[in-house]
């Protein structure tokens, strides 16, 4: 009987455990759209867009009103007919580029994009160049070097 | 000298990034609206005031107003009621209210307590007007122009440093010709 109750007790920690995790997931108080590609679409952008408010969370993890309210105007819009990217437009022509968690690739935004390839350019220039410089003193040395090493 | 000189330089650049990063540390929250310089949106919202006619984007026509958006809810929007009183007084400039996401009778509690300063108040419920203005974090404010232009938008509560400043001088700057002439009446 003992080991039953354990595991009851067990289930039901696991059971209690999981729903303090869940409503993190769950705040959407928008009704879900009942065409499946669009509500698809509608998880794809709330999540792609940042919460104004509470800036390193996207809009459809946010507990906030505002949150909320632009997620009705997500589902608002998609419901019109828009496009993912009219729906995108919209936001950024009233929030400005910054509610995009990933910023688009144009020229102001080009040292953003640039920047870790030109970093990368510049650490492999510099590993290339303290490798070749530690093999010419290796060479230069090899001679010197006593005899358990050299068999190393 | 030249095996010095790279990571000199190197450590230079990196404390030229961070310094401009804490320079700008303190602006982090304040996000520039690309409204600024596009015409103003259009929106209708019900007067608080039920017996007076619904309060829209025609009341930007012709005169330099200053839209408000504002809430009982919002504790610094308390703090900013002094400076549009102060706004109000001045005359210079009639204030258009936004009430976003409020209740008629906490609104009408407030301005009783703390004075009107607002020439009208829309009752945003909803807070799609509020989407539309590409708002926040109330209180924000944006300076209309004559031709319903957004001109200018500050993030926080207005303070008279902030009016003289920032609005009055944008105000003084804009020639007569653009308002035209139907501003007349209004500037």
């Amino acid at each position: 009987m003992r080991p039953v109750a354990l595991r009851l007790a067990r289930l039901l920690l696991v059971l209690i455990v999981l729903g303090a995790v869940r409503p993190a997931g769950a705040v959407d108080n928008v009704p879900p759209l009942h065409d499946p590609v669009l509500q698809q679409r509608y998880l794809a952008l709330t999540h792609e867009m940042r919460c104004m408010q509470c800036q390193n969370e996207s809009l459809a993890d946010s507990p906030v009103s505002l949150a909320a309210d632009m997620r009705g105007e997500v589902h608002d819009l998609l419901l019109q007919g828009k496009t993912d990217q009219q729906v995108r437009d919209y936001m950024v022509a009233r929030y400005s580029e910054f509610i995009l968690f990933r910023p688009p690739m144009n020229w102001r935004n080009a040292w953003l994009w640039g920047a870790p390839s030109a970093l990368m350019i510049v650490g492999a220039l510099v590993a290339w160049r303290v490798l070749l410089d530690r093999r010419r003193m290796v060479d230069s040395d090899d001679s010197e070097l006593p005899d358990e090493t050299r068999h190393l | 000298m030249n095996r010095f000189l790279l990571p000199l330089g190197g450590f230079a650049l990196l404390v030229v990034v961070l310094v401009v990063g804490l320079v700008h540390a303190p602006e982090k929250d304040i996000i520039p609206s690309p409204l600024v310089g596009k015409s103003a949106p259009q929106f209708s919202l019900p007067n608080l005031f039920t017996d007076q006619k619904a309060v829209s984007s025609d009341a930007f026509r012709g005169r330099w107003s200053l839209v408000n958006v504002w809430g009982t809810w919002c504790e610094e929007c308390r703090a900013e009621q002094s400076t549009l009183l102060l706004i109000k007084q001045q005359g210079q400039v009639p204030i258009i209210g936004i009430d976003w996401k409020d209740n008629d009778a906490d609104a009408m509690n407030w301005l009783s307590q703390l004075g009107n300063p607002f020439e009208r108040i829309g009752e945003d419920h909803d807070g799609r007007v509020a989407i539309d203005w590409g708002v926040y974090g109330a209180p924000e404010s944006f300076l209309i122009s004559p031709t319903g232009v957004v001109v200018y938008k500050h993030i926080g509560a207005l303070t008279p440093e902030v009016w003289q400043q920032e609005f009055l001088p944008r105000i003084a700057a804009t020639p007569s010709a653009v308002t035209g002439p139907a501003a007349a009446g209004g500037a």
